[in-house]
């Protein structure tokens, strides 16, 4: 039967928005653990684990989100259990995700003076102390800003998880679409509830870069 | 494991995938043209046009990077039918993805020309370079090199995105390796001669724009990988 877009579309986007939210939570906790455990391997690791975790930076960044969705979708089921959408969809958004924050990450780890490390050294601190007390703290401050710009990624990239079938915001407009026939009213909406999540974070991120740049005399 | 994987099938469609190469790499390419092309007159409009032009571009831009662009996909594809605009799936796959693209490029380049100090241009002026010869030398060339790695990385990543494409039917490699999945139902094989070709793809376009970059500046300047659009230019010093 077909219904026309209207109010009682709304619940069943929102719905959908309720899964876009969670799913990117998931991603940017797991993404962010993963993450900064591979940007620390990355900039202070033995040689081999850099090469390694530069390795996987380089092909996971060059391979689109859809495949390895659909490679973590098909290959889940081979390991011998059921696994639903969901759980492809966030295996791999976290793996896409990881090889991102690692890299954007280690670049902060590497902006801070070399002189600063020097530092740390000469006042005899542990690796672990030289990292909590002096290199992260400073890293953490010019990190904010990309890393939030790269949230707008995450809630962007869910999206792609309406192609294996779960159900978020972009997959309950294309079954809306499907129910109702009225596209441009459809994506509209659904393309204006991305932009109320997507926004406010956009706008935090260049506030946070500009502190960062009228901060930053050295 | 109890399944043991199937290449053989998968292999045996390697024309098919070749296709698929290729329709990615056209696709890319106009997309990226066009694209770029839309990114500079955006570019050019927020730093000196009329401020209602500015605002215009302005939202343009904010609404393109605020929303996934499987969304403006599905937008264009069974959106302009709806009013009367009844196009081929790849020529619609062309403009959304170029439209994505020149919203992103546009706030690049914008980026670049807003490196470039004023009184850069005015020394250029009183050392007698012509007015061309400023926008040459001076302006577009550095601007350009300031922000290689951030343009080129998202270059990248639009070369990614055109995978999703494929959900709109529009002929591309993701396409071509669904098909090859509907003939032969070797589903995980596909994906895994899929990723391998996308990653050689991707780093062969990566070659080309660090050998553009030689060309154009005379000397090595980094590509960026598809992190480096994150990393805005803003943050680039030049020494």
């Amino acid at each position: 039967m077909i219904q026309s877009f209207g109010l009682w579309s709304i619940p069943l986007l929102l719905h959908g928005l309720m899964w876009t939210v969670l799913l990117s939570l998931t991603t940017f906790v797991a993404g962010g653990l993963f993450g900064l455990l591979f940007a620390l391997g990355r900039s202070i690791g033995p040689r081999w684990l850099k090469l390694l975790i530069a390795g996987y930076i380089q092909l996971v960044q060059a391979t689109p989100l859809l495949i390895l969705l659909f490679l973590s979708f098909y290959a889940l089921p081979f390991m011998g259990w059921y696994f639903p959408p969901l759980a492809a969809a966030a295996i791999s958004l976290t793996a896409y995700s990881t090889a991102f924050l690692a890299d954007i990450w280690r670049g902060c780890i590497e902006a801070i003076p070399r002189t600063q490390w020097e530092a740390a050294d000469a006042l005899a601190l542990s690796t672990t102390q030289k990292l909590r007390y002096v290199i992260l703290p400073q890293a953490f401050r010019i990190a904010r800003g990309p890393t939030v710009g790269f949230m707008v990624q995450i809630v962007k990239n869910t999206s792609v998880t309406a192609l294996i079938g779960f159900v978020e915001l972009t997959r309950a407009g294309q079954l809306l679409n499907s129910m109702t026939f009225q596209p441009f009213d459809v994506f509209l909406t659904v393309a204006a509830l991305y932009f109320v999540v997507c926004y406010p974070l956009s706008l935090w991120s260049e506030k946070l870069k500009e502190r960062r740049s009228a901060g930053s005399a050295h | 494991m109890a399944y043991d994987l199937n290449f053989g099938p998968v292999l045996a469609h390697a024309p098919d995938f070749a296709a698929g190469v290729r329709d990615t790499v056209v696709l890319s390419a106009q997309s990226i043209v066009l694209g770029l092309a839309v990114g500079l007159v955006v570019s050019i409009i927020r730093t000196s046009g009329p401020r209602w032009s500015r605002t215009l571009c302005a939202i343009y831009v904010e609404a393109i990077r605020n929303t996934p662009l499987l969304v403006q996909l599905f937008l264009f594809f069974f959106g302009l039918p709806y009013i009367g605009f009844r196009l081929q799936a790849n020529t619609v796959a062309v403009i959304a993805v170029a439209l994505n693209l020149g919203a992103y490029a546009g706030e690049i380049f914008r980026a670049g020309l807003l490196a470039i100090p004023k009184t850069q241009v005015e020394a250029g002026l009183a050392l007698g370079l012509s007015r061309l010869q400023v926008l040459r030398y001076v302006v577009i060339v550095p601007a350009l090199r300031i922000i290689y790695p951030a343009l080129t990385g998202q270059l990248t990543l639009t070369l990614l995105g055109t995978s999703l494409v494929s959900s709109i039917s529009a002929n591309d490699l993701t396409l071509a390796g669904s098909k090859v999945v509907s003939q032969t139902f070797l589903s995980l094989e596909t994906f895994i001669v899929l990723a391998p070709i996308y990653i050689v793809v991707t780093f062969v376009f990566r070659f080309l724009y660090w050998l553009a970059g030689l060309w154009l500046f005379r000397r090595r300047v980094p590509t960026g990988d598809a992190a480096a659009s994150l990393s805005l230019p803003r943050e680039v010093s030049e020494p």
